[in-house]
């Protein structure tokens, strides 16, 4: 092990990485939610297929979501850093990344929610509407519900790749394992801190999968237990 | 009372128009059984969505008491649908809720208080004869169960009428039975109107006052049931009533009798015991029997001398042995 390697643990500096990762990744999720589940649900209700469909707004909504999704995210990332200014007054920083990651990973945990409702039965749908259910409720009574278990299995998808491109946003200023790996590591060869990142990384997305997983399963009740 | 008046219902797609139903007049009085029976794309599954608007119709209408669906707003029209439940072949259970949660949903609809939901649950619950199973998932459920939880469901909010599509369908013929068994205790001791969607002529017999028959989106009869039986008048009803293709008017002078087997025991022999009661010869026409788990499913049709002292007394004998019959 290099020098760096521990003078980085003594001044703390490699531990709050860690949590600078961790809270980066879970802050932008929780935003990146409260934007992206509504935004899910209605390119799925507005589907033609879908509980009210409004064709001209789903296309239009489609048409946004796909054009973020198909920017590569170290590309989105330094395209949206001006919004990022306007937003928190800087673009240097957790607190602009933060909002380059929610920015990014909306449109991917629409696009996640959006899987997930449609997997409702339509059976079950059906039966709703025949109960005189409205269409708002049918979303917050039947569709939510009903997809849950995959919904809590996005969101576990959804944290590691947020969890990913906070990585990628060490190479632009912000903190967290992957700016640690990029500075201290690649650019001044060691090897060893680059795979001490790694390590840590695997960790936490292991955990997050398990916890998540162990949720996920607990919570639904089509599976006999 | 429901009337279906000049209904139709066409579909437009890409490939140009389908019409799925074309002038269906139907009346439902309130108390009855109506079953709607028809093969496989004969429109009798939109028929049933177009009775509580899931479907709207192209042209024609829905009254129900009085009321047409048409002129009716969203919210009227979802106010309208909380007095119809409807059962369906693949159950439609909220899987993510226990039966009692299942129960009180069109309830929750209908902004009941919780206490009084939880109530009035439980009392369908005892009526559907499933009171052990108010905190089981629809996935701990049998077939049987499930349709039992979706018909406690349909009827919480008080509804008056009961739409079922294909309800038994996906049942085997025990349970098929029993569920039949509980429609018919619902209609006679809630009062409620059920309508009956079925490709089954078993289905038909065994429960419904009345039925249409439909074929190629049209009605091609209606009326009683036990008239349709014995005097079908259209292919389509004699297809459905005689599956092989037995025709009326094979040379026969006998008086004829359709015996129907709904899951009596099959070991009884209830045939050869009327021959040999009855001393009569009779002459098997037409056959078709099951046996699933000891139960006769099925009907025969058999003939005999057309004379006034043996019909009454193969008559006298089949009623005693509570047998269902009909004369043809």
């Amino acid at each position: 092990m290099s020098d760096l390697f521990f003078q980085l643990i003594e001044k703390n500096v490699l531990q709050l990485a860690i949590w600078e990762t961790i809270y980066m990744t879970f802050i932008s999720a929780f935003f990146a939610y409260l934007f992206g589940l509504p935004l899910g649900v209605l390119l799925c209700v507005t589907d033609k297929e879908g509980i009210a469909p409004i064709g001209w707004l789903n296309k239009i909504l489609g048409f946004i979501v796909n054009v973020f999704r198909s920017v590569p995210f170290i590309i989105l990332m330094i395209a949206v850093l001006p919004a990022a200014k306007l937003i928190v007054g800087t673009s240097m920083g957790n607190k602009a990344m933060v909002v380059t990651l929610i920015i990014a990973a909306v449109p991917y945990v629409a696009r996640m929610t959006e899987s997930s409702i449609k997997e409702v039965d339509k059976g079950v749908i059906e039966a709703a509407q025949a109960m005189g259910t409205s269409t708002f409720k049918i979303i917050y009574k039947v569709l939510i519900p009903e997809a849950k278990p995959s919904l809590i299995v996005g969101a576990v998808i959804s944290l590691v790749t947020i969890l990913g491109y906070s990585a990628m946003a060490g190479t632009i200023g912000g903190g967290g394992l992957g700016m640690i790996a990029i500075s201290y590591g690649y650019q001044r060869f060691n090897n060893d801190i680059v795979w001490v990142c790694v390590v840590l990384t695997v960790i936490i997305v292991q955990l997050i999968q398990e916890i998540g997983m162990l949720i996920a399963r607990k919570t639904d009740k089509r599976i006999n237990k | 009372m429901i009337e279906i008046n000049n209904l139709s219902k066409v579909y437009h797609s890409d490939n140009g128009d389908i019409t799925a139903l074309k002038n269906i007049n139907i009346t439902i009085n309130d108390g009855e059984i109506f079953g709607i029976i028809g093969l496989s794309g004969a429109g009798k599954s939109t028929l049933v969505r177009c009775i509580n608007f899931l479907e709207k119709p192209t042209s024609g209408d829905v009254i129900i008491d009085g009321k047409s669906l048409s002129s009716l707003s969203t919210k009227e029209l979802l106010q309208e649908r909380q007095n119809i439940g409807m059962i369906f072949q693949g159950f439609n259970l909220l899987s993510q809720r226990n039966v009692i949660k299942n129960i009180c949903y069109p309830l929750e609809i209908a902004g009941v208080k919780k206490q009084d939901a939880v109530k009035r649950a439980k009392e369908l619950l005892e009526i559907v004869g499933l009171s052990d199973k108010a905190k089981a998932y629809p996935s701990q459920l049998s077939g049987g169960q499930k349709q039992r939880v979706a018909i406690a469901r349909a009827l919480a909010a008080k509804t008056k009428y009961l739409l079922c599509d294909e309800a038994t369908s996906a049942l085997d013929p025990d349970t098929t039975r029993s569920i039949l068994d509980l429609m018919k205790k619902i209609n006679e001791t809630m009062g409620v109107t059920i309508i009956v969607i079925t490709h089954e002529m078993r289905v038909i017999e065994s429960i419904c006052d009345k039925v249409a028959v439909l074929d190629n989106s049209e009605v091609a009869e209606q009326g009683n049931v036990a008239d349709i039986f014995k005097n079908p008048k259209s292919d389509i009803a004699r297809k459905l009533i005689f599956p092989d293709g037995h025709k009326e008017n094979e040379v026969t002078n006998g008086r004829k009798i359709r015996i129907v087997f709904n899951g009596e025991n099959s070991y009884k022999p209830v045939f050869a015991n009327m021959i040999f009661e009855c001393k009569v010869s009779a002459n098997i026409l037409h056959a078709e029997t099951e046996d699933v788990d000891g139960k006769a499913f099925g009907q025969l049709l058999f003939e005999i001398p057309d004379n006034d002292g043996d019909y009454e007394r193969v008559k006298k004998y089949l009623d005693d042995n509570k047998v269902v019959y009909s004369e043809i």
